[in-house]
């Protein structure tokens, strides 16, 4: 494949996509570990340490979502034909969850505090978002979206009967609530939070095991329904091999309870190597079999433009971000709560 | 068929940029306002203006909150509501949506540190210099998302051939000739609003507790702004009048209800249509639209019988168009009033009559804004992207838009309604004059007790 401003594109998309995979996952995970807390009455031990991280970063973690699809449509409108018209339902049930979401985290944080129905909404949507944005992964795969006289149709028996979907739906759940679990547990050791840091660990633990399961159902449940995806991805056999390794290493740092900062970003890398694995592996369809990485770009201007956009964007929102970290992640008196 | 999916996809998105301009409107003004009012305190070493700027930031972060979840609804239904739209115009306006993305990133960035680091530098002014990321990623996201309505608009930038947008020039389709004077039109209304809102919300506690110097500060700074802002705005009003008799005749046509080309043409103000669309009870000022339209009482001004009919606006913008210049100059009037009072030393700028205007204001002040975006949208109908897309190639074809239409209008009730119920809790149990106290008081422990612990400074 030709190195173009189309691969470029769907590359830092992909990346964007892998960005909010991590970051949305804390978030998602944190409201339902917040929601959880409160009912085994634990809430006490890791809701400062929740709301200290995510009051200052929840509307970041929104925008790398809206810039990784106003980047798909932008790089290759034919996505918003396919996509557009066949999740008009799931995507409205979508918004209308990160609607919720993310108001009531306000409401909750800056304005009237310890509203059990607030937590409640907060905590269930955490989960059902990842389940309902997993399903647009569903779909690129083939097979649930037909298209006769130009209008797209999705089948949504197709869907609910796929144990595909189903499996990448357990996917999403299992891996948001292991990556948050560990990213909690590393704060919680940078605040030096003993009692926080054991119950986060123990979560850590916990949904290692169902995430890696899941992880493995749904790689064989692709064999059947898309081949070739699977082919393709089984030549990445060493990409998904070093994910595998990086996952072992985050189990035993979490066993043996040190060095979480390592763990987390052995974890990071677990995912970078699998997201990337089946990322790779689906090339070169957008949407099997409509779009293409090729056929369905941008005009070259447009496509040339958003790179260098993109560019000069990245070098506004990195020295940004590090600020942010700065302030809020890697000062050890904000993590503790002394500022 | 009248109601069809075509209806309820402009239902849905009607009703999703309805809720959302009145947050976004916010999430524009506001910042400014906090800005301004953090400078003055620090230059003037005033507690009141350091804590008004606090207290508005605490609302201001809820309003976003709605500000952004429905920001993010729109952008999604710009794909899920108009695939067909988002198809063929993505090759041409994607690169103003992505950079609409980065400036709100950048704003969302710092608006995160600024809340919280009010204490942790020890230099006031690096404090406020946060302030300058979020104005401007405000203004920089309504300008590159009204560039987009300028777009569809004022299409350019593009050539059409078999049905695809080719030889694409980004930059020439966001600096499109709309754009300009929309941007101007919008962030000066927006600011005028912002400042409406504060303004009112200090003139009703004055109202309800009396002229406290919090209050009064507050009041004076705002109507300051409001002043300026309205003048402002009604330049930019003229200004894009000035835009539309010159590219999209039409839609002036339709607002004045000028149906004949002529010289010398009357601005109509109200009155209504009968059944053979003659104009009854309205008033007319005398060759008043041709001088709006080109700085000219004898200049030719296009009618409504030069277009197609299946191309016309419907007619009632006119009474869109009416409300909107009404509210603009109501709010000019009120702030120059207000000034006029203060100078006149004789009269009270605070009586009680003066006070209930401005608080009138805030709702005024809204409905132009929404009322200005619905002259905009509706006078463009037929067209999704003016001369080349009609609105009903562009819709969605899924029936299950009805349904959604419903849905969606119970979430915004949802939001809305949480909204101020947690923003009357958030400033009714906490007033200013308490939160005023605990400031004196923490300033004196500070200063009678041991000063040795450092606290602040870039850590």
């Amino acid at each position: 494949m030709s190195w173009s401003y189309e691969i470029l594109g769907i590359s830092v998309l992909w990346i964007f996509l892998y960005g909010y995979l991590i970051v949305a996952s804390i978030d998602f995970g944190a409201g339902f570990f917040a929601f959880y807390a409160r009912l085994t009455g634990n809430d006490h031990l890791i809701n400062r340490l929740i709301s200290r991280y995510l009051s200052p970063v929840w509307e970041i973690t929104n925008v790398f979502f809206v810039f990784f699809f106003v980047g798909l449509i932008g790089f290759f409108p034919d996505a918003a034909h396919y996509y557009g018209s066949a999740l008009l339902v799931p995507g409205s049930i979508a918004i209308i969850l990160l609607a919720i979401r993310g108001s009531f985290y306000a409401f909750e944080n800056y304005g009237s505090k310890k509203n059990i129905v607030f937590l409640f909404l907060y905590g269930a949507t955490g989960l059902l978002i990842p389940a309902s944005l997993s399903v647009a992964l569903v779909l690129s795969e083939g097979g649930f979206i037909s298209e006769t006289n130009g209008i797209v149709t999705l089948d949504y028996l197709a869907l609910f009967t796929s144990p595909l979907a189903w499996s990448i739906v357990g996917l999403a759940l299992t891996s948001v609530l292991f990556i948050s679990a560990s990213f909690l547990a590393f704060y919680a050791s940078r605040a030096d939070d003993q009692p926080a840091l054991e119950l986060m660990r123990g979560y850590a633990l916990f949904w290692s095991t169902p995430t890696i399961i899941a992880a493995f159902t749904s790689v064989l449940y692709l064999s059947q329904h898309n081949n070739r995806h699977f082919q393709n991805m089984m030549d990445l056999w060493w990409l998904l091999g070093l994910s595998v390794f990086f996952f072992l290493i985050v189990l035993w740092l979490l066993f043996k309870g040190r060095r979480y900062g390592l763990a987390f970003i052995g974890l990071m890398l677990q995912f970078l190597s699998a997201f990337f694995a089946y990322g790779i592996g689906h090339y070169p369809y957008i949407l099997d079999p409509y779009i293409t990485v090729q056929g369905g770009a941008t005009q070259e201007a447009m496509g040339i433009a958003l790179v260098v956009v993109f560019i000069a964007g990245l070098l506004l929102l990195i020295p940004s971000l590090a600020l942010v970290f700065r302030l809020f992640l890697f000062d050890a008196d904000y993590v503790k709560g002394k500022k | 068929m009248v109601v069809d999916t075509v209806l309820w996809s402009r239902l849905v998105t009607g009703l999703t940029l309805s809720f959302h301009v009145i947050f976004a409107t916010i999430g524009v003004a506001i910042p400014l306002m906090v800005a301004i009012a953090e400078f003055v305190g620090i230059r003037k070493k005033d507690n009141h203006y350091t804590l008004m700027a606090k207290r508005w930031t605490r609302g201001f972060v809820i309003s976003v909150a709605v500000g952004v979840v429905t920001g993010t609804a729109i952008a999604l239904q710009l794909a899920l509501v108009w695939p067909n739209f988002m198809q063929l115009a993505g090759n041409v306006i994607a690169l103003p949506l992505f950079m609409e993305v980065f400036a709100f990133f950048f704003e969302a960035i710092f608006l995160g540190i600024y809340l919280y680091t009010w204490d942790r530098f020890r230099n006031p002014y690096l404090h406020w210099l946060l302030t300058v990321p979020i104005v401007l990623g405000a203004a920089m996201s309504a300008f590159f998302i009204t560039s987009v309505n300028g777009f569809m608009n004022q299409p350019g930038g593009f050539v059409l051939q078999a049905g695809q947008f080719m030889a694409v020039h980004p930059l020439q389709a966001m600096f499109n000739e709309a754009t300009p004077s929309k941007v101007f039109h919008v962030l000066a209304s927006a600011y005028m609003t912002g400042a409406a809102l504060l303004a009112g919300i200090a003139a009703f506690s004055i109202l309800k507790k009396g002229a406290t110097d919090y209050a009064k500060k507050g009041l004076k700074l705002m109507m300051g702004v409001l002043l300026l802002f309205s003048f402002l705005t009604a330049i930019a009003g003229d200004t894009s009048a000035k835009f539309l008799a010159q590219h999209q005749p039409e839609k002036l046509a339709a607002a004045e209800w000028h149906f004949k080309t002529e010289q010398g043409a009357d601005l109509i103000f109200l009155g209504w249509l009968n059944a053979e669309r003659e104009i009854m009870g309205a008033l007319h000022l005398p060759k008043a639209l041709s001088f709006l339209a080109f700085s000219d009482f004898n200049a030719e001004v296009t009618g409504l019988d030069e277009f197609p009919v299946d191309e016309q606006p419907p007619l009632l913008v006119h009474y869109l168009f009416d409300a909107m210049v009404g509210v603009g100059f109501a709010l000019l009037a009120l702030s120059a009033l207000f000034f006029l009072l203060l100078l006149w030393k004789k009269r009270n700028e605070l009586n009680r009559w003066m006070l209930r205007a401005i608080v009138f204001g805030v709702p005024l002040a809204f409905l132009g804004v929404e009322l200005g975006w619905f002259y905009a949208e509706v006078g463009r109908q037929p067209w999704m992207i003016r001369g080349y897309m009609r609105v009903e190639e562009a819709a969605t074809t899924s029936p299950s838009i009805m349904i959604l239409f419903f849905v969606f209008l119970l979430l915004y009730i949802l939001l809305g309604t949480m909204c101020v119920f947690v923003l009357r809790r958030l400033f009714r149990d906490n007033p200013a004059e308490v939160e005023l106290e605990k400031i004196a008081k923490t300033k004196q422990q500070a200063l009678a007790g041991d000063n040795s612990s450092e606290e602040g400074g870039l850590a």
